[in-house]
């Protein structure tokens, strides 16, 4: 029965995909290929192709395999699938935490965690950073530089500041990334 | 009307989610921290540390916990369902397109944009970060640490999780409370 192995299949990746997208698209991979939903090389462009796509990893490749293997019913099955453990799991934790955070070893614990989490988000942008504005992905990759690049930048930069200065409101980074889409249309297409 | 609202607000974070986890978490705490108020930035912080450490995807964890504290289970669901039917649809329409879709320059040129501007998003959400952690030696040595250590591991194609940073840091905070307890003890 392909919907309840679709179901089954994301309910166990979104119970058990810890630390981001990325952990998720090898989980989501084994099982894939374990079953012959996808061959090993099409899974690679899938993960291409789905960057340009906006929502979590996990998310867009339950959609996708989902559909591939059972239409509509089987993207939904999928997609509720690997949405359904987190979801348990953060209503249970959302119950419990302002009693939790009572206990100060508790709320020790958390907020230690807090200054890794900026952390990691500098590091995902200085890597990201690196890849998109000089082709670095590891140390061995070589650089290339392209000025379209920082003439984007310079305008994601400018936006913002100039809009705050004038209108003294934080600037809609959903807009943002609609500028920056037109940008690279113009300049790249 | 609170829940129509952030539905509404949810679809436009879910539509524009481009980028991964982090970017995500940066939109979700422009609508919802800087521009509603509906939660602050300490309780937002909290959240993220905890859905980075639970699984499933980061964004959806946060956005299930804000639609719980904003109206129970009933508005976790509403928050949840709303991030998710965009790209739900998008991916979709996509996959009945497949081929074609992935010979259009000119979705890979908008993109080249996007990402940029991803960066710029999310490079703000963590100075963001910065600025308003508390400047102690522990703090800024579990960040630069941590920054550090990802992003030579990302460099170096060494493939390691974030989980095992963030614990080793709740695991620093925990310590240094129980060792100050402790001292507080003694001097008594």
């Amino acid at each position: 029965m392909i919907y309840l192995q679709l179901f089954f299949t994301f309910l166990k990746v979104g119970a058990f995909a810890l630390g981001g997208g990325y952990a998720m698209l090898s989980l989501i991979g084994d099982s894939v290929l374990a079953y012959g939903w996808m061959t090993e090389e099409e899974l690679l462009n899938f993960a291409g192709v789905e960057t340009v796509i906006p929502g979590p990893i996990a998310v867009n490749m339950a959609t996708f395999i989902g559909y591939d293997q059972g239409g509509f019913l089987g993207a939904l099955l999928a997609t509720v699938g690997v949405v359904l453990p987190s979801f348990i799991i953060i209503l249970i934790i959302a119950a419990l935490i302002n009693n939790l955070m009572k206990y100060p070893a508790v709320n020790a614990f958390i907020t230690g965690m807090r200054p890794s989490l900026g952390g990691l988000i500098l590091a995902t942008a200085a890597t990201m950073g690196l890849t998109v504005f000089f082709g670095l992905e590891n140390v061995s990759s070589p650089l290339s530089f392209d000025w379209r690049t920082v003439v984007i930048l310079a305008v994601v930069i400018a936006v913002p500041i100039a809009y705050k200065k004038l209108v003294k409101k934080e600037f809609s980074p959903i807009l943002l990334i609609v500028i920056s889409a037109v940008f690279g249309i113009l300049l790249f297409a | 009307m609170i829940l129509l609202q952030m539905f509404i607000s949810m679809l436009k974070i879910g539509a524009f989610a481009f980028g991964g986890g982090y970017a995500i978490i940066a939109l979700l705490e422009n609508e919802f921290v800087t521009k509603r108020s509906w939660i602050d930035h300490d309780e937002f912080m909290n959240v993220v540390a905890i859905a980075e450490s639970t699984p499933g995807p980061i964004a959806i964890n946060v956005a299930t916990y804000i639609g719980y504290k904003l109206k129970g289970i009933f508005g976790a669901t509403v928050a949840t369902v709303g991030v998710c039917t965009p790209s739900f649809i998008i991916m979709y329409v996509v996959s009945l397109f497949y081929e074609r879709f992935m010979e259009l320059s000119i979705v890979m040129a908008a993109f080249r944009g996007v990402q940029i501007c991803v960066v710029y998003l999310i490079a703000s959400a963590a100075l963001k970060m910065l600025k308003k952690m508390k400047k102690t030696a522990r703090n800024v040595t579990v960040f630069a640490v941590t920054f550090g250590g990802m992003t030579a591991c990302t460099l170096f194609d060494f493939r390691i999780s974030s989980i095992i940073f963030i614990f080793t840091a709740g695991v620093v905070g925990l310590s240094s409370f129980l060792i100050n307890k402790k001292r507080k003890g003694a001097k008594k």
